[in-house]
């Protein structure tokens, strides 16, 4: 697992895009909202929470059709699936993997991108805090519809219809969390809810992803 | 003998083609004389006037919208566990018919709820987690229709279906926990205090039962379609190979 792991990690540093890619539409997409909507703090501020949220579950999205797709190719996945490794392991290694490379990065550039959107400075914790406890479940609803699609030759369209409306209840309880924290209010309720969600996905998700591999790999 | 044998495509073929004219007559006879009973027949609500009427299909349609992923939820792990071909079909002739369902609903309610609300759309919970159901019956169709190897196809679908259910609901209560509606709440419930008065409950159940009769026709006519298909792929193939 941990040499699946360090392995997944370097192919996402060294072979180009990967790693950085997601952060660098992330800071794209922070960079044209205001282009689009105008710079005045007052009419930024309350979208913010929602955009940063979008954000990175796009910036989640842009990176997961390369999730199986690539070890598909060269005959990699074949391999792993025929090691010792039980695939449900496999396919939670590689949903940490996408998460250390895309989820985390993303949630320690969010307080700075916040700042381009006016973000109030009381949410910036709970920016951040929401990020760290959501963004794994978005990397591993992501394994999952990169397993169920990663036989398909323009898997990467499809899987972005598949995946989107999976990302729904994460979205809301996120963005809640982060708009709940710039206005001052409670938000144990929506933080309660988003970890329900992250662990649930964490434990029954990888079960699935596997399922779909198998059936993909028969 | 057990119910299993039904399954079989060819027992299939012959019990539902003595059965699929009886759906569509019952779904006639229920569904003509409901509506025309509903539109003409019926009061004129005293605060909601004659477009009250919109309901003998708004309901009916919402109800079946839901009701037919339930029934690709169950077909679908029939499949995935009893591994029966004509269930996979069935739910995979299904999902359409939801799909159209759903967007039937949301329809009409945009057509009653600009007079009444003032508004065609209104992120309210329950229209909100309904555009969400027709999202995943959007996936779910866009999914059979990529997979080329027909097995593999109800395999992956019928996985998707079981999680997708999962995030359907999470995506519902995620939906009245971030916004407070305008939709009324349930009125139809056998438990509830307060109901539809009689004369529009009667020919509301009515159509509701009419269209349960139009589902099950529809299906059966799909899963019918389906199955001729497969065939026809299977003779062509054999044709090919001699």
């Amino acid at each position: 697992m941990r040499a699946l792991l360090l392995r997944d990690l370097r192919l996402a540093i060294r072979a180009g895009g990967g790693f950085g890619l997601g952060l660098a539409f992330f800071l794209i997409l922070a960079t044209l909202v205001p282009l689009g909507v105008g710079p005045q703090p007052d009419r930024l501020a309350p979208i913010a929470p929602g955009i940063l949220w979008l954000g990175a579950l796009l910036a989640c999205l842009l990176s997961l059709d390369r999730l199986f797709a690539l070890d598909a190719e060269d005959g990699s996945l074949d391999l792993i699936a025929t090691a010792p490794l039980p695939l449900e392991a496999v396919c939670t290694t590689k949903a940490l993997a996408h998460w250390i490379t895309t989820g985390l990065p993303l949630t320690l550039a969010a307080p700075a991108l916040s700042l381009l959107l006016f973000l109030p400075v009381q949410a910036l914790p709970w920016l951040t805090l929401s990020l760290l406890i959501g963004t794994p479940a978005l990397s591993w609803i992501g394994t999952f519809g990169a397993a169920l699609t990663v036989g398909l030759k323009r898997g990467s369209l499809l899987l972005s219809l598949l995946v989107l409306p999976l990302y729904i209840p994460t979205l809301v309880f996120g963005a809640e969390i982060t708009r709940r924290g710039a206005e001052g209010l409670s938000t144990a309720t929506p933080l309660a809810l988003l970890g329900a969600i992250t662990l649930g996905s964490i434990a029954a998700l990888p079960f699935a992803a596997a399922a779909a591999l198998r059936i993909n790999l028969r | 003998m057990s119910i299993w044998e039904y399954a079989n495509p060819r027992r299939f073929m012959a019990w539902t083609a003595k059965v699929q004219p009886w759906a569509w007559g019952i779904a006639a006879a229920l569904c003509g004389p409901g509506l025309i009973w509903g539109f003409f027949f019926t009061p004129e609500d005293f605060r909601m006037g004659h477009s009250v009427k919109i309901i003998y299909i708004h309901v009916p349609s919402a109800f079946i919208a839901i009701n037919a992923w339930f029934m690709m939820l169950v077909t679908s792990l029939i499949w995935l566990i009893r591994r029966h071909h004509v269930s996979a079909l069935a739910a995979r002739a299904a999902a359409p018919i939801g799909l159209v369902m759903t967007v039937v609903a949301l329809l009409t309610g945009a057509i009653w709820g600009k007079p009444m609300w003032g508004t065609y759309w209104e992120w309210d919970p329950r229209l909100t987690s309904f555009l969400i159901l027709g999202l995943f019956y959007l996936g779910y169709i866009a999914l059979w229709e990529a997979i080329e190897d027909p097995d593999q196809a109800a395999d992956l679908t019928a996985i998707l279906c079981l999680v997708g259910t999962v995030f359907a609901v999470m995506s519902r209560y995620a939906a009245q926990f971030w916004s407070q509606g305008l939709h009324q709440g349930a009125s139809l419930s056998l438990d509830a205090e307060e109901n539809v008065a009689d004369v529009f409950w009667f020919p509301l159940v009515v159509t509701l039962a009419g269209f349960v009769a139009l589902f099950i026709a529809l299906v059966l006519m799909r899963t019918r379609t389906e199955i001729r298909r497969r065939r026809l792929h299977a003779i062509s193939l054999k044709a090919r190979l001699a």
